[in-house]
């Protein structure tokens, strides 16, 4: 699956949970929301091989 | 993990408010909680409402929001003349105009100017964003008295003054501490009345139902954009919100009973210190107003004008 956050690409191959990824990433779940597929999803959804997932950073300065 | 309503599929887990939601039912419980807060704090007292923004996720979906609830609202655009994106998040607005059917009214520093922010700063001798405020804040106030609305919204959310108030408290900024609130009153008709209706709605809430209901916003920051410490108040915050759901709105609920018990206490002040300005007429701390010095100094022959960019004749 395709992983993308912070304007970095990533690739992952095996299933994952949400919360398992953010985690390995040291992402707060407050921060970032999940989109899978064009959808937003939960923390405890998984995901699969041949997902495209949008980690989306939604705090915004100024 | 389910609805809680419904039992669908959720795409969101509010843990601040113990629940999970399915989209549809999000998106009703995000509009009922700004109907809410509207209604509550009297935020729009009947009166015609303008929206200021700017193309990010916050403005878009109160601007949105609004029109949905059945309030026609308008628009007002600074155009920073920021590069790419200025052009992007000028885009992002019109394309929101067309979608709601309404007006945006479009201030370009460049057209009116004769320069971009950043050589405003240049010659106000300030840091951009100290420019920047000065010029949003002057439109805002400018174009909601001169074309007949009532209010000035803006997008404010929770995080933003979660993270402004933590930042006032661990420096005991005590000229800025009080100061914060939900509306700020009109001022005899040279400064207009403003209002926050996304106070009580955190970041997290406010970008996740711009995603479900397909907003399109520019995601990128403003390059100018300095204020390190804010993001890593909200970083913190976040932390704090993570271990302890609810923190961030019992602080800024709390806030707003004090400032209450407060203001029951003290008269407020009259807005003494603020004069008018002898060339426009809106409010000056000195003869001229900022925006009038600007002009002289920027050698501009032009004068203080918006653009009304229509969609029905666009
Ligand atoms: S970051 Fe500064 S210059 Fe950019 S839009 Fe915000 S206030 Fe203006
Ligand atoms: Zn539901
Ligand atoms: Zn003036």
């Amino acid at each position: 699956m395709k992983i993308e956050y912070d304007g970095k690409v990533m690739e992952l191959d095996r299933p994952i949970l949400v919360y398992k990824l953010l985690e390995k990433l040291s992402l707060n779940r407050e921060t970032y929301l999940v989109v899978v597929n064009d959808r937003l999803v939960t923390e405890d959804h998984r995901l699969l091989p041949g997902d495209h997932v949008r980690l989306i950073r939604v705090v915004s300065g100024g | 993990m389910k609805c809680k309503v419904c039992g669908r599929e959720a795409v969101i887990k509010l843990k601040a408010y113990n629940t999970s939601l399915c989209a549809d039912d999000f998106i009703s419980f995000f509009e009922k909680r700004v109907e809410e807060t509207i209604r509550k704090y009297s935020l729009l007292k009947n009166g015609r409402p303008i929206v200021a923004v700017s193309g990010g996720k916050d403005s878009l979906t109160l601007w949105y929001i609004l029109n949905k609830l059945g309030v026609a609202a308008d628009g007002i655009y600074v155009n920073l003349g920021i590069g790419e994106y200025s052009l992007n998040s000028l885009e992002k607005v019109k394309k929101m105009a067309q979608r709601l059917n309404r007006k945006v009214y479009i201030f370009d520093v460049c057209e009116i100017v004769g320069k971009n922010i950043e050589g405003i700063a240049r010659i106000m001798k300030r840091v951009p964003c100290s420019a920047c405020g000065m010029v949003k804040r002057y439109v805002m106030n400018r174009v909601c008295l001169d074309m007949g609305y009532d209010v000035v919204l803006t997008g404010h959310n929770l995080d933003d003054e979660a993270s402004a108030l933590f930042g006032n408290l661990l420096y005991w900024r005590e000229g800025y501490l009080w100061k914060k609130d939900l509306t700020l009153e009109e001022k005899d008709g040279r400064l207009s009345r403003k209002a926050k209706p996304l106070f009580l709605c955190s970041e997290r809430e406010t970008a996740a139902y711009a995603i479900v209901s397909r907003i399109d916003y520019i995601y990128e920051e403003c390059p100018l954009s300095f204020d390190a410490k804010s993001l890593v108040y909200k970083e913190v915050l976040n932390r704090i919100e993570e271990i302890s759901p609810g923190t961030k709105i019992a602080f800024v609920k709390g806030y707003l009973k004090m400032l209450k018990k407060r203001k029951a206490f003290e008269e407020e002040g009259d807005g003494k210190g603020m004069g008018v300005c002898e060339v426009c007429g809106y409010p000056a701390r000195g003869l001229r107003c900022a925006m009038c010095r600007l002009m002289e100094k920027s050698d501009t022959s032009k004068q203080i004008a918006f653009i009304e960019y229509n969609p029905e004749e666009a």
